[in-house]
């Protein structure tokens, strides 16, 4: 397996279930920032899991109108009843079949256990990655690299359209 | 290495010296079963190192797992902003299993605290806004779940078992070798 995808990297595509009967496909996000967690599984026994730790920032993340995605590779039918669980506002997407063939993609697999990593991608507006991080998988890797790089992103977006505008106005 | 971003300042629930020669953080949630766990452990830390710890204590309410523990949260600020904080925070760890509105009201009534007071602050959640500050300044630093310590500003990633911690600690002593020459 490669590395881990690195910033200016188009995020490759994927379509994954995100419920039983419904699928969701990275390139339908375009025009936004997505946070991409891959997560080793639901139902790791710690309060404050990742996943719970994104949902309860979940806000902060729309203020950078950011979609929040974890991806596991547990089953529609798992997600979903770890979902209700936890109260998710987020879906979560199973990189079940072929099992973990997007996580493989992004560099982030692990053979051994067959898991995906910790692994965190920030993917701008176009579909380029932005930001990614892979935390040792016993470390739930927080929320501060995301808000920090969704923050960056924002900025690096307004200062490319402010020397436009004032282009213009001169 | 996550670090604090946020310094220990005035609006922080300090026990213990400023020149104390380790400040251990805590960022906690009153229905977490593991900080509920911690919550005596640290008490006894806080014996074993008298003068030389100082020990502060943070919101980081996980409300969507943890119904009750943004109300809790309110309950210890409110007994907080009347200078009673830690007697809340000590009474609603030690009842972490009833933390119902009627017994936290109840809680206040015992500390001699108007819980008349205290429902009508939790009703206008008079201090959501300073736990959120507590929060996202957390999550700033690198908080992932609770607890999460920091030990003089950097996040510890050990067991918050006593001797675990205790020896954590000890690290940041300046006079650690004098301290085991002694005992």
């Amino acid at each position: 397996m490669g590395p881990i995808l690195a910033p200016g990297n188009v995020a490759p595509d994927f379509t994954l279930p995100v419920t039983p009967d419904q699928s969701l496909s990275l390139r339908d996000l375009r025009g936004r920032p997505v946070v991409l967690a891959f997560y080793p599984a639901d139902w790791s026994p710690v309060c404050g899991d990742q996943m719970s730790l994104y949902n309860e920032i979940h806000p902060e993340f729309q203020k950078y109108k950011a979609e929040v995605i974890g991806i596991s590779v547990d089953g529609p039918w798992c997600h979903a009843a770890f979902s209700k669980d936890r109260r998710l506002h987020f879906p979560l997407l199973s990189d079940f079949e072929p099992k973990g063939a997007v996580a493989k993609a992004y560099g982030v697999y692990r053979e051994k256990e067959g898991v995906c990593e910790r692994a965190l991608f920030v993917i701008d507006e176009d579909g380029v990655i932005f930001w990614s991080y892979c935390s040792p998988i016993a470390v739930n890797p927080g929320a501060d690299g995301i808000l920090e790089a969704l923050e960056n992103l924002q900025k690096a977006r307004q200062g490319h359209g402010q020397p436009e505008s004032a282009r213009r106005a001169s | 290495m996550a670090n604090l971003k946020v310094p220990v300042g005035q609006a922080d629930h300090v026990v213990g010296e400023v020149d104390a020669p380790v400040t251990l953080v805590e960022y906690g949630d009153y229905e977490c079963p593991h900080c509920g766990h911690a919550h005596p452990i640290v008490q006894v830390v806080q014996k074993h190192f008298g003068k030389q710890l100082r020990f502060v204590f943070r919101n980081f309410p996980l409300t969507q797992i943890h119904p009750r523990a943004e109300m809790a949260a309110e309950t210890a600020e409110f007994a907080g902003a009347k200078g009673r904080f830690w007697e809340m925070h000590d009474a609603i760890f030690e009842n972490q299993s009833r933390l119902s509105p009627a017994f936290l009201l109840q809680l206040a009534g015992k500390i001699g605290l108007p819980s008349d007071d205290l429902e009508a602050a939790l009703e206008g959640h008079e201090f959501r806004p300073r736990i959120k500050d507590d929060f996202m300044g957390g999550v700033r630093s690198g908080v992932n779940g609770t607890p999460t310590f920091f030990i003089n500003g950097e996040r510890y990633e050990g067991s918050w078992e006593f001797e675990d911690l205790v020896e954590a600690i000890e690290e940041q002593l300046p006079q650690k070798a004098e301290r085991r020459r002694a005992s």
